[in-house]
């Protein structure tokens, strides 16, 4: 069996309140990975349609991009694993290829989140966990990941102070990605300024500043099989390891509340299938819906020892210059999070790195990366790793 | 003709604004006018669910029968909303907050008079059942 390949990457600007339809905003990512790929539409074999339900009038989106895209008669259909909708489309285009069924098949993500206000947001994003038995007492995604922070640190003594600084290091790289929606910066002293918007309380421990912005946009990630992808593009980017897990919806059927089991079995299983280690990670994109998540991704993925992702941080180690670059791009606290855009602009951002193409945000010459990509409240995980 | 059948929606009665109105397990609703918190356990296996199940996954039966969540639980973790879902906002500020018994934990909310500088991951608590102003019920948690 040969390789599967990454031979094109896109995605639109991250934005507040895009100004066009879900088709079109699908366009523009489709249309950048398109010119990245240099192929046509008859090149691509099927289409997967990646977003989280219930936020579009349009029901079944996946025929409408096919027309707008220029992809039919191919086949195409409509995924979602909410915010890791798009990670998991790129399994599935894995083993459509791998299965032998196609060659060239695009993964769309997207997601246009201003169609609703964010109070309603919060209300379908927490409708994303168990309505029966958790959402009648009030929750939303913010209140649940504060839950797990405040076992964190009632174990291991992680700090708000620990989680400012991983929203401190997102907006040093949102201010250089033109693609966030978020490109201001964000300094430590906000979180302790009443007068900073930073500071407001959401869901104790966790304030404005820890909880990333929601977005409109869209992704494409063009995958192929490896005879394709060697006679279509001059420089495809390898899938060496795909994990996934799930986990129980209701809290109450947990055992672990200061990580995400998902996190770390999607992560041991790609890492397996890779023949790789954490020590051989050279950059990484991991899934910061809010701080307390990506210092939980940290340890997780084996980067820093359970309790040990506070020094990871506090030393700076997943700034670009550290030992391990984490969400170089911003992340999606100051890139923006479009729930279904997301897994595939994650898997942009380390395809760029792996070619060197990512500009001010580009790492040192990185050999292999890795895209955590989770949805829900650790409901759903995904890692992907690829190399060049 | 007949009569027009008679729904079973007692469910829609949980919590503040509840997204469900049927279900097997209906009885909770009951179950809590009475003041009881109850699971339910396979008659067959005897695995304990809390929330409650009509049916066992283990041994594929749906012979359950109630208990009762009583005792103590110890607090797992918790959150202090600021800013809530649409249709939730009267309540501010409430924390949600687990417990775990041992053989099954809860999901639920801390009592409206204990705040998180009130409380400390690891002390044990109690569920009891709250009736909100609206006749909905839900269950708390006090301090054991």
């Amino acid at each position: 069996m040969g390789k599967v390949g990454i031979i094109g990457v896109g995605q639109s600007a991250f934005v507040r309140g895009y100004p066009g339809s879900i088709r079109e905003l699908a366009f523009e990512g489709f249309k950048e990975a398109m010119l990245d790929a240099q192929i046509s539409t008859r090149e691509i074999d099927a289409s997967i349609i990646c977003s989280a339900p219930e936020y579009d009038k349009q029901r079944s989106p996946a025929g409408v991009f096919a027309e707008y895209l220029g992809l039919t008669p191919q086949p195409t259909f409509y995924l979602e694993s909410l915010c890791s909708s798009s990670s998991t489309g790129l399994k599935v285009a894995y083993s459509l290829i791998k299965s032998g069924l196609h060659d060239v098949v695009a993964v769309v993500g997207f997601q246009k989140m201003s169609e609703i206000s964010s109070a309603e947001s919060q209300e379908r994003m927490g409708r994303g966990a168990d309505i029966q038995w958790e959402s009648p007492f009030g929750t939303m995604m913010p209140a649940y990941y504060a839950m797990y922070a405040n076992a964190h640190m009632a174990k291991y003594g992680t700090t708000p102070d620990d989680l400012a600084r991983i929203r401190v290091k997102a907006a040093t790289y949102g201010q250089i990605n033109d693609k966030a929606v978020y490109r201001k910066p964000v300094t430590f002293d906000m979180f302790s300024d009443p007068e900073s918007p930073m500071s407001g309380p959401v869901a104790s421990p966790l304030r404005v500043g820890d909880c990333c912005a929601n977005a409109d946009g869209s992704s494409c990630v063009l995958v192929a099989g490896e005879e394709k992808a060697k006679a279509l593009s001059k420089k495809p980017v390898w899938i060496l390891g795909i994990g996934a897990a799930s986990a129980t919806v209701n809290l109450a059927g947990r055992d672990l509340f200061t990580g995400l089991t998902v996190g770390q079995e999607a992560g041991e299983q790609a890492y397996k299938m890779a023949g790789v280690t954490p020590k051989d990670i050279d950059v990484a994109e991991v899934h910061d819906c809010f701080t307390i998540a990506e210092l939980m991704a940290y340890e997780n993925l084996g980067f820093a020892k359970p309790g040990e992702g506070k020094d990871l941080i506090g030393n700076k180690e997943t700034y670009k210059e550290g030992s391990i670059p984490v969400n170089v791009d911003g992340g999606l606290l100051s890139k923006g999070h479009p729930i279904g855009a997301t897994g595939g602009s994650q898997l942009r951002t380390i395809v760029l790195q792996l070619r060197g193409e990512a500009g001010e945000m580009q790492v040192t010459d990185p050999e292999i990366g890795l895209v955590h990509n989770i949805g829900g409240v650790g409901l759903y995980g995904n890692v992907t790793i690829l190399g060049r | 003709m007949g009569k027009k059948r008679e729904i079973d929606d007692r469910f829609k009665r949980f919590g503040t604004v509840s997204f469900t109105s049927t279900t097997k397990v209906n009885d909770f609703i009951s179950h809590l006018d009475e003041g009881k918190v109850a699971g339910t356990k396979c008659k067959d296996c005897g695995a304990v669910f809390f929330p409650p199940r009509a049916d066992c996954y283990k041994c594929l039966t749906s012979d359950m029968e109630w208990f009762d969540v009583s005792g103590t639980g110890k607090l797992v973790s918790y959150s202090k909303l600021e800013y809530a879902p649409v249709g939730f906002e009267g309540d501010l500020p409430y924390c949600i907050a687990l417990l775990d018994y041992g053989d099954y934990k809860v999901f639920g909310r801390l009592a409206g008079d204990l705040t998180p500088e009130g409380v400390e991951v690891g002390m044990e608590m109690k569920t009891v059942v709250n009736t909100l102003p609206n006749g909905q019920v839900n269950y708390v948690f006090e301090k054991a």
